[in-house]
């Protein structure tokens, strides 16, 4: 097993983010982690980095990565990983850019540093990765600052640099969301070519079920810092059994709003909202519970 | 029936500052025809950049048209003076894209809702019509007393709806009015927005980039590329049987769940050019694989190819369409581990 997170839970000040999530992920597979703002999603791919942003702590769980425990590992290992071994691939594109500095420069910092090729080594591995990402005429990209760039552009940009040192981890956290529906289906489609080429493992962060249906092997469903469902992406699409899920799956409206987390739940998080509250719903957090082969679900009917 | 909006020839046009620029011009909307009956939902689609925003604002004269005529209800609003315009504007009302930016976070719930009412002088309890909006829009009318703050987006936009209903309009510009919004909202949004519809008699003009929310609200669809409108036709056939190029692309491009495993999206060469460069003859041609020369040069017009469904494309008629798939587009792989490429002798891509 390539990546293993269990029992993970981060709190940002009073409110709990992330609460006991756990997950696999093997040697190439895709992982979607699907779920509204809020739900933990992106706290998750964070913290696959160790960079929840302040205030946010990871208070407990573990996450183990080829054998090793990254929460333990001291920082300066970390880093050596960071960017090279589990790299990123950022929401924001125009973000995640330092505007002040030209591509050439930001683009080639994890070669420099990881694989100490020099400057000029390093523009020209990315200048042949960036002609491969469909940038025209990629020496001049390199020389140009983020903002002369299209969005579509910048995003090739970024995977680019996540892809740069050949990880075997990479965190997508809906790299495609800022984006327009034709220059979105061109990254995806470089991205899914890009990934099935390197064999790296991904965690696809995203809120779109086309996304995870066409990229992923296997999908978890968080709410309101919760796993509440996990399965093969043929499952979750077929037979989704959460009633969250069935909502997001057969784009059902639901009422309210999804509850932010002030403490370990003592109830379903999704009871308030769900079309099956059961009396047990409101007094007990479900576990995840397994279902059938590699199907876990966090509810009461089951 | 009759139109309760016409649009013919609208021309929304910029000029850009700054000495060096002074004479370019950025032709956000650029000509655009449309009409929508009362009780209809027509949606404008496009990317960004293609004008579909600059066109609701400039429907309701938000935004002072360059050319062409805006006619609300047989009367042509587009040259009125602000103070004739205004006992038009009870009429037609608009609900903006950020519910965050478009509430006063100063003033609470009840105030912005009570806002129209007080600007139009409508006589009777203000209070009591506010709290009716609230609860119609699925709030309670005790939600007047809180700040925008206190409200999640979705409620918000539930705010903003009320708003734009106080005055009984007959027209409302919702403007990417579920963008913001995550997807088991969205559609308790959009439900709601039907059932406004059908008890208020409304007419919507949808302007959306998302294809899939336009394909369950509208009644029409037109779709926009650089300022024009390239498709209109009921939403049925247009996502049935698209039959501009650029429409095709549009709506292959979206990641169909139950197309799992057999998504090939077409790929669009280069980047929608800027509106202040639009290429002559048709707009799409730099972009489009059918492009021939009667492209490069004549400007086609939208044309009625079946009924109600009108398309400018001088190749529409041409089948087959779409898509043969472009061979893949991407070079070999380049070494993605440096050290390891060096000596593979990669260079064979270029």
């Amino acid at each position: 097993m390539l990546l293993q997170v269990k029992d993970l839970t981060v709190r940002y000040g009073g409110h709990l983010a992330v609460w006991e999530a756990g997950f696999t992920l093997g040697e190439g597979e895709v992982l979607g982690l699907v779920g509204e703002s809020g739900a933990g999603k992106s706290t998750i791919g964070r913290a696959l980095l160790r960079l929840v942003p302040e205030p946010g702590r990871i208070v407990s769980g573990a996450i183990t990565f080829k054998g090793r425990d990254l929460l333990g590992l001291p920082e300066a290992e970390l880093r050596a990983l960071r960017g090279a071994e589990i790299t990123l691939i950022p929401q924001d594109p125009l973000a995640a850019l330092n505007p002040a500095f030209r591509i050439g420069l930001q683009a080639t910092d994890a070669l420099a540093i990881h694989r100490g090729l020099s400057r000029r080594e390093a523009e020209g591995v990315m200048a042949r990765l960036l002609a491969r990402m469909g940038i025209p005429d990629p020496e001049d990209a390199l020389r140009r600052y983020p903002h002369e760039l299209s969005g579509g552009m910048r995003q090739r940009v970024l995977i680019a640099i996540a892809f740069s040192c050949g990880p075997s981890l990479l965190v997508a956290d809906e790299p495609t969301t800022s984006l327009d529906v034709t220059t979105q289906a061109q990254i995806l489609r470089l991205l899914d070519g890009l990934r099935s080429e390197t064999g790296v493992a991904t965690c696809f962060i995203t809120h779109d079920l086309g996304v995870v249906a066409h990229l992923t092997h296997r999908v978890a469903i968080l709410y309101a810092g919760c796993l509440v469902e996990q399965a093969p992406t043929d499952r979750i699409l077929a037979a989704p059994l959460h009633p969250y899920t069935r909502a997001l799956v057969r784009s059902l409206p639901l009422d309210g709003i999804m509850p932010a987390l002030q403490g370990p739940p003592q109830a379903c998080p999704f009871s308030d909202r769900c079309p099956e509250r059961m009396a047990i719903c409101d007094t007990a957090h479900p576990p995840l519970k397994s279902v059938g082969a590699g199907h876990q679900v966090a509810c009461h009917l089951y | 029936m009759t139109a309760l909006l016409e649009v013919q020839n609208l021309k929304t046009h910029y000029r850009l500052g700054g000495w060096l620029s002074r004479r370019r011009v950025l032709r956000a909307v650029d000509g655009v025809n449309l009409t929508l009956a009362a009780r209809q939902t027509l949606a404008v689609v496009g990317e960004s950049g293609s004008g579909k925003t600059t066109l609701g604002r400039t429907i309701l004269r938000l935004v002072e048209p360059t050319d062409g005529r805006i006619i609300l209800d047989g009367q042509d609003i587009s040259r009125l003076s602000q103070a004739r315009l205004r006992p038009l504007r009870r009429r037609m009302q608009i609900v903006f894209q950020h519910p965050y930016a478009s509430l006063n976070p100063r003033k609470r719930v009840g105030q912005i809702v009570a806002q129209p009412l007080r600007v139009h002088r409508v006589p009777g309890n203000h209070r009591r019509q506010v709290g009716e909006l609230l609860e119609r829009v699925g709030l309670s009318a005790s939600a007047a007393k809180h700040y925008p703050h206190e409200f999640s987006g979705g409620q918000r936009q539930r705010i903003a709806i009320a708003r734009a209903l106080a005055l009984r309009p007959d027209l409302i510009v919702l403007d990417e009015i579920t963008s913001g919004l995550d997807v088991t909202v969205k559609l308790r949004v959009l439900a709601l927005l039907r059932e406004l519809q059908a008890e208020f008699h409304l007419a919507y003009l949808f302007i959306s980039h998302d294809l899939s929310v336009v394909r369950t609200v509208s009644d029409r669809v037109a779709v926009m590329y650089l300022g024009r409108i390239v498709e209109e036709a009921p939403t049925e056939a247009l996502f049935e049987r698209p039959l501009h190029p650029y429409t095709q692309v549009l709506k292959a491009s979206i990641p169909e769940p139950a197309a799992r495993g057999n998504w090939n999206p077409p790929v669009l060469v280069g980047e929608a050019p800027s509106p202040v460069n639009v290429p002559p003859g048709c707009r799409f041609h730099p972009r489009c694989p059918l492009a021939q020369a009667v492209c490069r040069e004549v400007e086609p017009e939208l044309r009625e190819l079946a009924p109600a469904h009108r398309v400018a494309c001088h190749l529409a008629e041409a089948p087959p369409h779409f898509y043969p798939h472009p061979p893949h587009p991407h070079p070999p792989h380049p070494p993605l581990s440096p050290s390891g490429g060096e000596d593979k002798g990669e260079g064979e891509d270029r």
